[in-house]
């Protein structure tokens, strides 16, 4: 029954139809195409990360800043549907600290004795709330746009990281004679330039605690390597393990080749 | 006691089994003491790890398929699950992931092995046939596969593929029909996609098997592509080849650890991590990498059902390549024309590649027409023509005595010693 109705509702809504393309649009830049839409659409940023590279690992302290980011701005509008606030142990945070913040989000918990649904504090067991119910309430709530789940996000998009980094710091005042729709937002960075997103992050938006400057790249580039960890919450295990596995397996063959030239060692050929 | 076997082996228990089902003698036969030229290259390699990959690919597969869910509506989210919440789940899929991958490489290696070998020449038609079915199975699998994870790529991959069926006239949009199931690609689709997916790999193992009984019947090949003339130009397959097989198995899974764990999406489509929405197409829909050179030969016509006959063509001209190539010399080694045509072709599949991953306008139009013709140039004209007209280099006499001209065809010193044949 949902297929029908979002149908017919991108039908009648011309607007909130583009807009679905044009955010669509930025999904699917792949190849030449990629590096030509680059181009037209701005530099894509290339940031330093602490988990690029071969032995790349998260910065604990950007995550958990990040975060907050997420927290405070970001989750007003996207959901992450695909984390568990127990996953929040990857970036550092002890089980207290996620027991608290689990505490403070309310969810839906079952039914109660009459069969009616309940709601009660959410546990480190349970999803990351999401701010509604469904993707038509999101709609509704934004101007017609969806704004996209944040799990996977930094996989989702070419360039990864720096597209999104790209993104966050690439509002701006469109340039003379530039066209824009209405309750749309002129960004650099995104394809067409205009994205339903209304900025969300200017110099000091988030108040850390830890001291680090608040200004907007901070912010962007704190909240990026939050998602990078969300998408891909095994990288530091993976290049352990894969660093051992390479290393074992550099011996099994210098040992395998010994063997064969042993073997092979009474044979012309 | 009639009809037991006489078995040699020592071990009572094993003696016992063998009498009565003489599978040790049999792996004893086919595996150990095998009589196998002694002159393989490292491309004799890959037919091992091809099989080492299906291996790999059937117990990730299996322990994948206890935490998938194979239902549009949970099927993205169940990937999810598996790669955040399952022990080492990460471990599997991107293992699985990138071993569809790896089994391409391998494969088409192996398959090259053959082209420029003469591998596929009398008498080992059917051994290569056998081949080409599991080129064509393999495709298959790989292919529903690709649709199980439900992300965008997936969906609209499926639904161009299966399109394509549509071309045909008359059966076409039946046969649409009953490969969704539906009207769409939609549930009914991805429930037997997976079934499918399930299947398939044993069907695979079923005509490996039979692609590996053909090949004990004639022997293998070599890279001399002339036949074993004694028991001097062979060696016993254990353990001269499984020592040398197993270097292979190692620098093939180096190769794969490093996609697996410093770049599992590298050759993955940024598109898949967004779940499927039948409302938003993708602008660009592109296979994945081992299919491309196809996607390429699709694209280069301008008519649908052509374009269709041509891509299912270019595999299943492969069929009878065996007697398209009128050459009696197998090894491109001596047959100094065809040495550098099989080159272009390989070029023309390479560039077939590279255009498929490209939006089919200007350049890459015009390239992939140029490279469809020459693929199929080399198969229906080049090769029967080649063969009559070209000059193959003389021949060696004897595997162990390989070099003719050089050394004026005069005996080398030590041929292959008996040694290690009594071993065996």
């Amino acid at each position: 029954m949902m297929r029908p109705q979002r149908s017919i509702m991108a039908r009648s809504v011309p607007m909130r139809s583009a807009i679905v393309r044009s955010l669509l649009a930025c999904v699917l830049v792949t190849g030449l195409f990629a590096a030509t839409a680059v181009a037209q659409e701005g530099e894509m940023p290339n940031e330093r990360w602490s988990f690029e590279h071969a032995f790349g690992t998260f910065d604990l302290a950007a995550a958990q800043r990040g975060f907050q980011v997420y927290s405070n701005v970001c989750s007003n509008c996207h959901s992450m549907k695909y984390l568990h606030y127990r996953d929040l142990s990857g970036i550092g945070l002890d089980e207290d600290q996620i027991k608290a913040i689990a505490a403070n989000v309310t969810v839906p918990s079952g039914t109660d004795d009459q069969g009616n649904p309940k709601e009660g504090p959410a546990t480190p067991a349970s999803e990351f709330k999401s701010p509604f119910p469904n993707d038509k309430a999101a709609r509704a709530a934004n101007n017609g746009a969806l704004p996209p789940d944040l799990s996977l996000i930094v996989n989702a998009r070419e360039g990864g990281p720096n597209y999104i980094y790209g993104i966050l710091t690439g509002f701006g005042q469109p340039p003379a004679g530039f066209k824009m729709q209405d309750g749309m937002n002129y960004n650099r960075m995104f394809p067409g330039h205009q994205i339903a997103m209304p900025p969300p992050l200017q110099d000091g938006t988030v108040e850390y605690t830890d001291g680090t400057p608040n200004n907007l790249n901070q912010e962007a580039h704190d909240v990026v390597t939050f998602l990078a960890w969300a998408a891909n919450p095994e990288l530091v295990e993976r290049k352990q393990i894969g660093v051992r596995v390479v290393l074992f397996l550099m011996f099994m063959t210098g040992l395998t080749y010994a063997v064969k030239r042993k073997v092979w060692s009474d044979v012309d050929h | 006691m009639a009809g037991l076997t006489k078995s040699e082996f020592a071990n009572p228990v094993i003696n016992w089994i063998d009498t009565r089902l003489p599978i040790f003698t049999m792996m004893q036969k086919e595996y150990a003491v095998f009589p196998t030229p002694k002159n393989f290259n490292y491309f004799w390699n890959f037919g091992a790890l091809a099989t080492v990959n299906l291996a790999i690919m059937i117990i990730t597969g299996i322990f994948l398929a206890m935490n998938y869910q194979p239902n549009a509506d949970l099927a993205f989210s169940s990937v999810q699950h598996i790669m955040r919440d399952v022990n080492y789940g990460w471990l599997l899929r991107y293992v699985h992931q990138n071993g569809a991958s790896m089994f391409f490489i391998v494969t088409y290696i192996h398959i090259f092995r053959g082209l420029y070998y003469g591998s596929y020449k009398t008498p080992r038609e059917l051994l290569w046939m056998l081949g080409v079915v599991i080129l064509l199975l393999m495709m298959a699998t790989a292919f529903m596969g690709y649709v199980l994870p439900w992300g965008q790529m997936s969906y609209w991959g499926a639904t161009v593929i299966t399109n394509l069926f549509s071309a045909f006239p008359i059966v076409g949009p039946k046969i649409v029909t009953l490969l969704w199931g539906g009207f769409s690609v939609d549930n009914p689709t991805l429930n037997r996609f997976f079934a499918l997916h399930y299947l398939l790999p044993f069907v695979l193992v079923g005509v490996i098997f039979l692609h590996i009984a053909a090949l004990h019947v004639t022997g293998s090949n070599n890279p001399l592509g002339i036949d074993v003339k004694s028991p001097q130009d062979t060696l016993p397959f254990h353990p001269y080849y499984t020592a040398k097989d197993s270097i292979g198995v190692c620098v093939f899974l180096i190769v794969f650890s490093v996609l697996v764990f410093f770049a599992p999406n590298y050759l993955g489509d940024a598109n898949n991590f967004i779940p499927a929405n039948p409302l938003q197409t993708p602008a660009d829909i592109v296979p994945e990498w081992y299919f491309l050179p196809y996607y390429a030969i699709l694209r280069s016509v301008p008519n649908k059902l052509l374009g269709v006959c041509m891509m299912f063509g270019s595999l299943l001209v492969m069929f009878v390549l065996p007697w398209l190539d009128t050459s009696p010399v197998r090894s491109a080694r001596f047959r100094p024309i065809y040495r550098q045509l099989i080159w272009v072709w390989v070029v023309a599949v390479i560039v077939l590649g590279i255009c498929g991953a490209h939006k089919p306008e200007g350049i890459w139009v015009v390239l992939s027409r140029i490279c469809t013709l020459y693929y199929f140039l080399h198969y229906l004209v080049i090769l029967p023509v080649l063969g009559k007209l070209e000059r193959p280099l003389p021949l060696p006499e004897s595997i162990s005595r390989p070099v003719l001209g050089a050394r004026g065809g005069g005996p080398l010193p030590g041929g292959a010693p008996a040694k290690p044949m009594e071993k065996a």
